[in-house]
């Protein structure tokens, strides 16, 4: 019983730094409506400030003192980012700003590899907290115990802030309704640029306030990232007190699963996370978010239509300069081509559900994984001829869409988002601690195509094939009734319904062919490695895969295959050098900003506005 | 004259507050009717729980007979009700024409086809339905430059594409310049003439509803307190204290 309750001590201290970082998220995302993916990079950032801090600092006011400056330093760059890199992009349009707090992070993790290097840090312990206190028996740290009392104090602080103050006011304020806010005279500008800081501040607090307990390093962005998260949408998206609820649980969850259930400590979260979005879609304290409509700037869609003569002449083009590259181009060449081509199918899968449904998954990996993962677990386990089991990837990867799509598609907005993370950090966590039968992070290696198949060039040709074909099926399917009916269902569901269609259902089967349009991208990809591991399931690939869809354009059609294609020669380049995550975050920054409607989509207004002026010199 | 509609004692409670408060009344069919009242009176609640937005509290609604109380607004839309929105809802990201043949697919039970081109099928017949409205001159500009007023056609349009035997129009002259409402309504009592539609609308405009709708309901704080025809409301005590605390209103020559 008492370690029990040391046991819950112990996930009550864990949950000061996770709380904090979290109500920060939170804030940010209530008042501007951006994801910031960037807010695990703020808690690094305090983390590496903090132990600088404190190694010039000593004694107990330098500790207290240290915390308190690494906050206010870390806020700073938080308002520096939101000038510089956010400000400029709020009228584009919605979710497109995620992609640029993904540039800030790869920017900040090179950055703080430059500074502090690449060895861990170990955090200083507190002055005068460096023993532990008996409680029935059990030793708990000290410094437990304070965190213990501090964190209520933090919560009642921000309630204070944003319940009875006047920023409070104004940031409520703005949550509801920004445009009205910003009617009534108040600066939005500085309004964004405070809560950003407060937010990174909050971030940077609990990055060296846990300092004492863990340390800092350079994983430590992508670690907490998953769990802020989670917090936040368990606790309801702009509830603070529910973001304190969901802290402790988690915490707690988690110092338990380690005791009692080590071999799942990854999925428990994650699970807690989805039956509490399936039971309270809008989380434990939130309410529904009626905000999505806010955030919908910039210009509107243009109808679309099949490309006429010029546009199929171009593509056929295209098509016929990659079916003769191998007669010219080296084996490499040809590689990266395949790897552009997967990507760009699985690319396009994603912008087939987020661009003409309206459905932002942030899990889209678990199809492309799960695709990969299941053909190379028919081949290892059961030596199943490579043609069958390229088949049964597109096959199982649709099945899991419809799965997960069952409980994901009766959400909206952010929820859905957050619902198709959580079951794909559950897929990945299973081939990540399934040993027996996933091998974990040694992979399933020896995967590879038929005899017949397994030339460099007869293996391009079959990858051009299927990813080209399935591009193209995507594209079909979109001009066809049934993509009408997914853009009617996202442009005016109220509309559609009271016209007899039933916008979840096309919902359901969209996704449905997305997943398995992914699978399909990653059955290519399997066999063109020969292997395959956890990491094509990570968060860090959906986002991939959303990053290219937005920087293509998510309102144009080519847009994902565009987008794809523009980051796989990009990266190409860019690994060979040693700071390439700096670069290739300061080129998305840059491509973010300067084409605030993707690259097809800033292509396309450069195109008209020429011809326009060309009719006027007319 | 038989009946197309039956609304039978229709009740909706937000926490205890009556939005509608037991309301019954019945529209005939080939009628074009009008619900109004002042701002508030549940005009738009009502609406929304005939066509299946909202769920009421308690309370039938017949449409020919049939019970629909309570369905989704497909099902509803399945056996025949049409209905256009107070703030319009039509596909931005579509043409004015590709509106139209979106809800033709829909009435051709053709939304989960995947092999034909989408803005090939049913081209004609979509032309037919805005030169009822009076819009195949603006058929391929794109639906987000349209005007407001001719949303609101456009709308209309939709609504008749499942050939729907009751048409539930909510404020459909909202917004719009008086001569173009006028032309509206006289569209819509034409639609009712030729097609034997019943129609049942909300409107502020008094003008618009005394020139045109054959019966007049009046609601007010969620009851209804007035249903009968233009004369017979407009002589009503009760609704002349509400809508001018007891002044005379709507004077003979309100339609001339």
């Amino acid at each position: 019983m008492a370690f029990f309750f040391a046991q819950f001590l112990t996930g009550l201290a864990n949950a000061a730094a996770l709380f904090l970082v979290a109500s920060g998220l939170s804030l940010i995302f209530g008042v501007t409506r951006i994801v910031n993916f960037a807010h695990g990079s703020f808690y690094m950032l305090g983390a590496f400030i903090g132990v600088v801090l404190m190694d010039l600092l000593p004694g107990h006011v330098g500790f207290w003192g240290a915390i308190l400056l690494t906050g206010l330093a870390v806020g700073l760059i938080g308002a520096l980012v939101e000038m510089v890199v956010l400000r400029p992009i709020y009228r584009a349009p919605e979710l497109f700003q995620l992609v640029a707090t993904f540039g800030v992070i790869l920017v900040i993790q090179d950055l703080a590899l430059m500074i502090w290097g690449a060895e861990d840090r170990l955090g200083p312990r507190a002055p005068g907290l460096r023993g532990v206190w008996r409680i029935f028996g059990e030793p708990v740290p000290k410094y437990d115990i304070v965190l213990i009392a501090i964190t209520p104090v933090i919560l009642f602080a921000l309630w204070y802030l944003i319940a009875r103050t006047r920023l409070g006011v104004l940031v409520r304020a703005a949550t509801q309704d920004r445009e009205m806010v910003g009617a009534l005279g108040v600066n939005q500008a500085w309004l964004f640029t405070g809560v950003f800081a407060l937010g990174s501040a909050l971030a940077g607090l609990g990055g060296a306030l846990q300092l004492p307990k863990g340390g800092a390093d350079l994983l430590m962005d992508f670690n907490i990232i998953g769990a802020v998260f989670v917090v936040v949408v368990i606790g309801g998206m702009g509830s603070l007190p529910g973001a304190f609820i969901a802290s402790v649980l988690i915490s707690v969850l988690n110092v338990f699963g380690v005791t009692y259930l080590p071999q799942s400590t990854l999925v428990l979260m994650y699970v807690v996370m989805a039956v509490v979005l399936i039971v309270r879609p809008y989380g434990l304290l939130g309410r529904e978010e009626v905000a999505g409509e806010h955030g919908q700037v910039g210009a509107p869609e243009t109808p679309i239509r099949p490309y006429g003569p010029k546009g199929m002449a171009l593509v056929a083009v295209l098509l016929a300069l990659l079916a003769l590259l191998p007669v010219f181009a080296e084996p490499f060449v040809l590689t990266l081509v395949v790897d552009m081509v997967v990507f760009a199918l699985f690319a396009a899968s994603l912008h087939f559900i987020l661009g003409s449904g309206g459905l932002v998954s942030f899990g889209h990996a678990a199809f492309f994984g799960g695709g990969a993962y299941a053909a190379a677990l028919l081949v290892y386990h059961t030596g199943t001829p490579m043609e069958l089991a390229f088949l049964f990837a597109p096959l199982a990867a649709g099945l899991l869409a419809l799965g997960i799509g069952w409980f994901c598609i009766r959400l909206t907005g952010v929820y859905f988002a957050m619902l198709t993370l959580a079951f794909s950090q559950l897929v990945w966590s299973l081939a990540f601690q399934w040993r027996s039968v996933t091998r974990g992070d040694d992979g399933l290696v020896n995967i590879w195509p038929a005899e017949w198949l397994s030339g460099d060039i007869t293996y391009y040709y079959f990858a051009l094939a299927f990813g080209i074909g399935g591009i193209l099926v995507l594209r079909h399917v979109i001009h066809a009734p049934f993509g009408y009916a997914l853009r009617a269902g996202r442009d005016s569901p109220r509309q559609a319904e009271a016209t007899g269609i039933d916008v979840k259902r096309v919902q359901f089967a969209a996704f449905a062919l997305a997943g398995a349009m992914a699978g399909l991208a990653g059955g290519i990809f399997v066999f063109s490695k020969g292997s395959v591991f956890p990491t094509e399931l990570e968060i860090a690939k959906s986002f991939d895969a959303l990053i290219v869809v937005f920087l293509g354009g998510v309102k144009t059609l080519a847009g994902g295959v565009v987008g794809a294609g523009f980051m796989t020669v990009v990266e190409d380049w860019l690994v060979r050098l040693e700071y390439w995550r700096l670069l290739l975050g300061l080129v998305i920054i840059a491509v973010v900003i300067l084409m605030p409607e993707g690259i097809v989509g800033t292509l396309r207004t450069l195109w008209r506005r020429i011809r326009h002026s060309d009719e006027e010199a007319v | 004259m038989s009946e197309i509609l039956r609304v039978e004692n229709l009740r909706k409670s937000y926490d205890g507050f009556l939005a509608v408060n037991g309301v019954s009344f019945a529209v005939a069919k080939g009628e074009l009717k009008a619900l109004i009242g002042p701002n508030g009176a549940g005009k738009s609640t009502c609406f929304n729980m005939l066509m299946g937005q909202l769920k009421p509290s308690a309370g039938e609604v017949y449409l020919d007979g049939q019970r629909i109380t309570g369905k989704r607004p497909r099902e509803i839309w399945r056996r025949g009700v049409g209905r256009t929105f107070q703030i319009t809802g039509t596909y931005q990201s579509m043409s004015v024409i590709e509106n139209v043949q979106m809800a033709l697919m829909s009435h051709h039970k053709r939304i989960f086809s995947i092999a034909p081109r989408a803005w090939k099928l049913y081209r004609d017949e979509a032309m037919g339905f805005l030169d009822t409205v009076s819009m195949a001159d603006q058929a391929d500009r794109p639906c987000s430059v349209l005007a407001y007023g001719d949303l609101k056609r456009l709308e209309l349009a939709i609504a008749l594409c499942h050939r729907p035997r009751l048409l539930l129009m909510d404020e459909p002259t909202a917004g719009m310049a008086p001569s173009a409402r006028i032309e509206l309504m006289q569209l819509v009592a034409d639609i009712v003439r030729d097609q034997g539609v019943s129609v049942l609308f909300t409107e502020h405009d008094m003008d618009v509803v005394f020139a045109h709708a054959h019966h007049i309901m009046v609601l007010n704080r969620g009851e209804l307190i007035a249903d009968g025809s233009a004369t017979e409301v407009r002589n009503n005590p009760q609704v002349q204290e509400v809508y001018l605390g007891g002044g005379t209103l709507f004077k003979e020559d309100a339609n001339a």
